[in-house]
């Protein structure tokens, strides 16, 4: 067991120190969420009922924003492990004493590190546009634990994917597929109440939606913890079961090997 | 003596013999092609050993099953004394895998790459930055062992990969088509460097290559593989020597049904078989035409016959594999490729 967290460890540092080596990769992870929040605070912001009870629509949006970005990033990790499969990676490590369960966990791990650090970059740049986390601390906390946990849902369903097609366009055509229907179907930019009757059904099964409700909890209403709560523990299953599905679509690639 | 391979009879007793290799009769099948049919052979301690074929005849899915990336269907096969189906832990630390495409991660330097697959073997601390340090020096990418390996050249990428298969000093190295998509040059540093390897690191070497100047060059001991079996092992002169042969053709003028003493002349060389008449000609198979051809023409003419010409042929990579195959190398090679 400690094998599978060292060897996860050192993957994990792997993986990051090759992305901050690609200053465009950096840039655009900086960069996107920043502009997703002007771009979106600034069209919305004479809507008031959009807000859902938030003092500006910058505060509703920034919660949203973040998960926003956890989740896309999330359904994009799997075009590292294509990398890795095309470049023979995986293979070297599988005829090495790698921990198995490592090569794939430390992906969804990395993930949910890389949405950890940007949700921490979201809410200092609101902070400085006036936006204050309500729930303090344990607000923060809560955002935080939603973010990262939303990455690594979906960081392990798109490796599971990425192990099955193995080619870069048919992950990319998955992503898209998966990406903006399931944020469609949140409150990210919009409050659930706001959403037609079914919409509001099907968005009460969307991770996404469980991801966007906990953070909202913590920055606007600061409380309804036990319902927020709920939705962590929701995700953490989730991150749980996609994980499972990453590393049971590594075995069917190891056996078509 | 060369050795036709036998299928299961090689089996149990060379299994719990020194050998570093010892596959038994494996196959393996990917949907409808039958990839592995029966392979066989093995390899002792400490010696470079070649498994020579066409594209597609099986070579790099014998190297998957002995690395432990693939299960055979059946069969059994042990590397450094450990069974690959019931302890492939063990044989993955105790071997280093070399693949057919490089598997250099492109975004890390090339101390980066040595020390992440140190630290995967359970190197740490000093002994491991030693290690790595030496290694870069090996093959010749100290200069370069800090830059990122996206910029390395083809035959950088290839030294490294050695490097990072070498970094725990296995037991058991397997270099799975090392040369292929290297040019001429580079080919040529990578067999001074396999040969360096072999005497430095006193490792036991499976290296499948489909170049028979390659296995002639490195391996001590080579097996033929076609079409998922093994068609025949031994050392590389004999193969040629005992396989190939040289073919050579006697014609004669005048011969008046005396071809029958003629053939017995030439039968009579030491080594000469597949003696046969055609037309006004003998051919036959010897191991050495350029000693057989004076003591042929001497004895003939002694007895009186008129020799119009001698010509023999040597003996070349399609005709080692249409004699054991029934098939041309070139063909098979091709067809393999997809």
């Amino acid at each position: 067991m400690t094998q599978v967290f060292r060897h996860t460890g050192w993957m994990v540092v792997r993986q990051a120190r090759n992305l901050m080596r690609e200053p465009i990769w950096i840039a655009m992870m900086v960069i996107q969420p920043l502009l997703w929040l002007l771009l979106y605070g600034q069209l919305f912001s004479k809507v008031p009922q959009l807000r859902g009870g938030a003092s500006s629509y910058v505060e509703f949006l920034t919660p949203g924003i973040v998960c926003m970005n956890a989740f896309f990033g999330g359904t994009w990790a799997g075009m590292a492990m294509i990398t890795d499969l095309d470049r023979h990676v995986v293979d070297r490590f599988l005829a090495s004493p790698a921990s198995r369960v490592a090569i794939v966990l430390s992906q969804v791990i990395r993930a949910g590190i890389t949405a950890v650090l940007q949700a921490l970059l979201l809410l200092g740049i609101s902070y400085a546009l006036g936006v204050r986390v309500h729930g303090g601390v344990a607000g923060w906390l809560v955002v935080l634990a939603a973010s990262s946990l939303l990455a690594m849902v979906f960081a392990g369903f798109s490796n599971g994917i990425a192990l099955l097609v193995r080619r870069e366009a048919s992950m990319i055509a998955t992503a898209n597929f998966v990406g903006l229907p399931l944020m469609f179907l949140s409150s990210i930019l919009l409050g659930v109440q706001t959403m037609p009757r079914w919409m509001q059904d099907v968005a009460r099964y969307n991770p996404v939606n469980w991801g966007a409700q906990a953070a909202r909890n913590a920055v606007v209403v600061g409380g309804a913890w036990w319902p927020s709560g709920q939705y962590l523990l929701f995700l953490l299953a989730a991150a749980a079961a996609t994980t499972s599905f990453a590393t049971w679509t590594f075995r069917a690639y190891q056996r078509s090997i | 003596m060369t050795t036709a391979a036998r299928g299961s009879r090689i089996g149990v007793a060379r299994l719990a013999a020194v050998d570093a290799i010892a596959a038994d009769d494996l196959h393996k099948r990917y949907k409808d092609v039958q990839a592995l049919d029966g392979v066989s052979f093995d390899v002792r301690e400490g010696e470079v050993f070649g498994l020579l074929g066409p594209n597609g005849a099986g070579k790099s899915t014998t190297v998957r099953v002995l690395t432990t990336l693939t299960r055979p269907d059946s069969g059994r096969a042990s590397v450094a004394g450990h069974d690959v189906v019931a302890h492939p832990e063990r044989v993955r630390s105790a071997i280093g895998y070399v693949a057919q495409d490089s598997g250099v991660d492109w975004e890390a330097t090339g101390r980066e790459n040595l020390l992440l697959q140190g630290r995967i073997h359970a190197l740490a601390g000093a002994p491991l930055r030693a290690r790595v340090d030496e290694l870069l020096g090996l093959v010749g990418l100290a200069d370069a062992a800090d830059r990122v390996a996206r910029g390395y050249s083809g035959g950088m990428k290839r030294r490294l990969d050695i490097a990072i298969g070498l970094v725990h000093r296995p037991r058991v190295l397997f270099l799975d088509e090392p040369t292929t998509g290297l040019d001429p040059e580079a080919r040529a540093a990578m067999w001074v460097e396999v040969e360096r390897l072999a005497r430095q690191e006193s490792l036991t070497i499976l290296l499948t290559t489909h170049y028979l100047e390659e296995a002639d060059r490195l391996a001590e001991r080579v097996a033929i593989v076609s079409r998922g079996r093994v068609v025949v092992q031994g050392r590389p002169d004999e193969l040629k020597a005992g396989l190939h042969g040289e073919s050579v053709t006697v014609e004669l003028r005048d011969v008046d049904g005396r071809l029958g003493e003629a053939s017995q002349v030439v039968g009579a060389i030491d080594g000469a078989g597949e003696v046969h008449v055609e037309g006004q000609a003998v051919r036959a198979r010897v191991p050495d035409g350029a000693r057989a051809i004076p003591v042929i023409l001497s004895t003939l003419e002694s007895r009186g016959f008129s020799v119009a010409s001698v010509t023999t042929a040597r003996p070349s990579l399609d005709d080692v594999y249409l004699h054991y195959t029934g098939r041309e190398f070139a063909t098979e090679d091709e067809a393999g490729r997809e």
